[in-house]
């Protein structure tokens, strides 16, 4: 049976200068995958190569020959011997290697936890290597099966639910308190990387508009044209106010800009649509006051990096509950592998029925030349429903024995029944068979 | 035998309604669509079962079944479960269940409870006037009541938004604008059903008891109330009321309303008595 090896190395284990190699390599080409495929102590194959790791899947009969091979493979890539590489490696088997792709699926082995791009990039490194039939039933099968599990892990726990950084916070405080943002008109004030990068993420969340202020007019063009919006004269700031839903501040102006009384003043006009303020100046733009007028929301920059920090927290609090539900996954996946390892024998039994049948057809036709074309198809028939229905039970109990744990036994047992394998050393049992051959022959 | 069933089918329904009830509480902690489901199916049997519980009452006592104050419990809360039902297929707020299952639980236990008689069928009780009068009354006060669920599920969201503080209920409700929405949903289809009521109550009492007004206290408070979600459905569209202050309205129009039904009944007299033998 063949035994499935997870061989790589992540930012844990690995320093940015030997990550970086495997990164290059696979930029411009399929990467090692085309080598891969053509060891041959390896018979299926999968390579994924990201920022923050490089991790090779395969499935081997023979296993050190296989590891040693990938090893050196990849220690040629790296432009040193295998050996030279070895101590950044980490190199999973079975169980493990099914876990770990899972772990790494879900996110959980990421350097940020939780992060969605890389079940994106398992799946584009995953149609790489089918493209060149690198992964063959085992491989395929424990790809999709790591797709659904990041899926069912996304969905059943938190892991990837809250947000993680101070921009994402402020959107995602944006819709509790707005629902959808399709609609909603955003005005920045200032500029500064966080503010635009709060802004750019309100735009890929649906927002229809964003207004920018400030104080040089040149700044707040070039602004506007980013985010294909207007601009608003600085002495209008307060008047914006009816029209705008969140306001994003990040001025390097020493005292408020806005003050409560200026925002309670517009909230009549606005008939009460709520109002955000996202304050990510120091010091801070809004007046604090503002957060106690009905309908208006204020968070300032240490507000979100609260947020942040209890986000942190929960993510690895939900991880406990997602490698859970690995195992639980890894478990089952390891069921149906089971139930691959009882195929061959089937296989095989199949076959050697079949050639049987076949052979004992064509000496009884040599006999019987009489047969019209019609007679001839009803032996067929009569033989094949024999051959089907004898075979029927046997096979069945080979498929509910693989679960089992004494199901070599069983297989063993089934194959020596059965005499499947040529080379098997002739026991008693397979004596009396070939005597009984022999009556049929005579 | 009639009498036996409905105590039995009543016993089921309560059943049904707190295993819902638990359900919706454990889905509140492990936000999982299978046991929303589940949760929201053994309403929905609970819902059948008291339906049927209902009709067998009313085949057998030949009126509205709000002739005592048990069965208007009971009927209270069937119409709270079925106006959910209702709103949660159009809604689909999932965790707006954890906080109307339990007031039907609550009606039901309130209903067994609480001794009541069946009273002898009197003429007055099939008039179709009454009947509109009960029907809208129920289903109008009913919605009211998602919409007292909603205004505490947005107070709780809201003052966690303002406060920077987030607990568990963060992440399960819904955003504030959805919540205001649904109040001002429930208030679109609340407002009109009990002024129907109350038109129809007044048009009944004017023929059968020959006066459209007798200061009773049910009646009083019954018209403060329509005059609360008067006033805020009249600020929202005129002045953009909502929020905070809507979600606090439609709160103290719904205790005002329970002050109506259950305290009027037991403390006070008048026409509107059920227990009135």
């Amino acid at each position: 049976m063949d035994r499935i090896v997870l061989i790589g190395l992540n930012h844990k284990t690995a320093p940015v200068e030997i990550r970086e190699r495997f990164n290059l390599v696979c930029m411009d080409t399929r990467g090692p995958l085309s080598d891969l495929v053509r060891l041959r102590s390896l018979r299926e194959s999968f390579y994924l190569s990201t920022c923050n790791r490089m991790e090779v899947l395969c499935t081997s009969p023979r296993l050190d020959e296989g590891i040693g091979a990938v090893v050196g493979l990849l220690g040629e890539i790296y432009g040193q011997t295998g050996a030279a590489l070895k101590p950044y490696l980490y190199i999973h088997i079975d169980q493990d290697a099914v876990k770990h792709l899972f772990r790494v699926a879900c996110s959980l082995d990421s350097m940020v936890v939780g992060e969605p791009q890389i079940l994106g990039q398992i799946k584009d490194a995953y149609r790489q290597a089918t493209e060149v039939k690198a992964p063959g039933v085992v491989l395929n099968r424990l790809l999709h099966k790591s797709f659904s599990v990041a899926k069912r892990v996304r969905t059943e726990t938190r892991i990837g639910s809250s947000a993680v950084s101070i921009s994402y916070a402020a959107v995602e405080l944006a819709k509790k308190i707005f629902g959808e943002l399709e609609g909603k008109t955003a005005l920045l004030i200032g500029a500064g990387e966080m503010a635009e990068l709060a802004a750019e993420h309100l735009i890929s969340n649906g927002i229809e508009r964003i207004a920018v202020a400030n104080r040089t007019l040149e700044r707040a063009m070039a602004l506007a044209r980013r985010f294909n919006g207007s601009t608003v004269p600085w002495e209008e700031l307060v008047e914006e106010l009816r029209k705008t839903d969140i306001i994003i501040s990040s001025t390097g102006s020493p005292e408020p800009i806005l003050t409560g009384k200026q925002v309670r003043k517009r909230m009549r006009a606005r008939r009460n649509r709520p109002l955000f303020f996202i304050d990510i100046a120091v010091p801070r733009d809004i007046d604090p006051e503002v957060n106690r007028i009905d309908n208006v929301y204020l968070y300032n920059i240490d507000d979100l990096q609260g947020i942040v920090e209890i986000n942190r927290a929960e993510r690895i609090k939900e991880a406990a509950r997602a490698e859970h539900i690995i195992s639980a996954e890894a478990l089952k996946f390891d069921t149906w592998l089971r139930t691959l390892e009882v195929v061959p024998t089937i296989v095989s039994l199949r076959e050697k029925a079949e050639q049987i049948r076949e052979t004992e057809i064509r000496k009884t036709l040599a006999q019987l030349d009489s047969l019209s074309g019609g007679e001839i198809e009803a032996i067929h028939i009569l033989t094949r429903s024999v051959v089907n229905k004898l075979l029927h039970d046997p096979i069945l109990f080979l498929k509910r024995i693989s679960t089992r744990s004494r199901k070599d036994l069983y297989l063993d047992v089934a194959r020596k029944f059965f005499r499947l394998d040529e080379d098997q050393p002739e026991t008693e049992e397979g004596e009396d068979q070939l005597s009984l051959d022999s009556d049929k022959v005579s | 035998m009639v009498n036996e069933s409905l105590v039995i089918l009543s016993f089921i329904t309560t059943l049904l309604y707190s295993v819902g009830t638990i359900g919706y509480l454990i889905y509140v902690v492990r936000t999982e669509v299978t046991i929303h489901r589940i949760a929201y199916g053994f309403l929905l049997a609970g819902f059948l079962c008291h339906s049927l519980g209902l009709a067998l009452l009313v085949g057998q006592i030949r009126q509205m079944p709000v002739t005592t104050l048990p069965q208007t419990f009971s009927l209270f809360a069937w119409a709270i479960v079925g106006s959910y039902l209702a709103f949660q297929l159009k809604f689909n707020i999932r965790v707006f269940g954890t906080f109307v299952s339990p007031l039907a639980v609550i009606f039901m236990l309130l209903s067994s409870a609480i001794p009541g008689k069946i009273i002898p069928t009197s003429q007055l009780s099939q008039s179709f006037w009454l009947i509109l009068h009960v029907s809208t009354i129920f289903i109008g006060n009913a919605i009211f009541a998602l919409a007292f669920c909603a205004g505490i599920m947005y107070l709780l969201q809201e003052r966690q938004i303002k406060t920077k503080s987030f607990g568990l209920l963060y992440r399960r409700l819904p955003s504030l604008e959805t919540l205001d929405s649904l109040n001002y949903v429930c208030l679109t289809f609340g407002f009109p059903l009990i002024t129907i009521g109350l038109i129809s109550g007044f048009v009944y009492a004017g023929a059968v008891l020959r006066s459209f007004w007798h200061w009773d206290p049910k009646e009083i408070l019954a018209v403060i109330t329509w005059l609360i979600y008067a006033v805020l459905l009249h600020e929202r569209l005129a002045v953009g009321w909502r929020g905070r202050r809507a979600a606090i309205m439609a709160i103290v129009g719904f205790s005002i309303i329970l002050v109506t039904f259950v305290g009027a009944t037991l403390v006070l007299k008048g026409h509107h008595t059920f227990m009135r033998g």
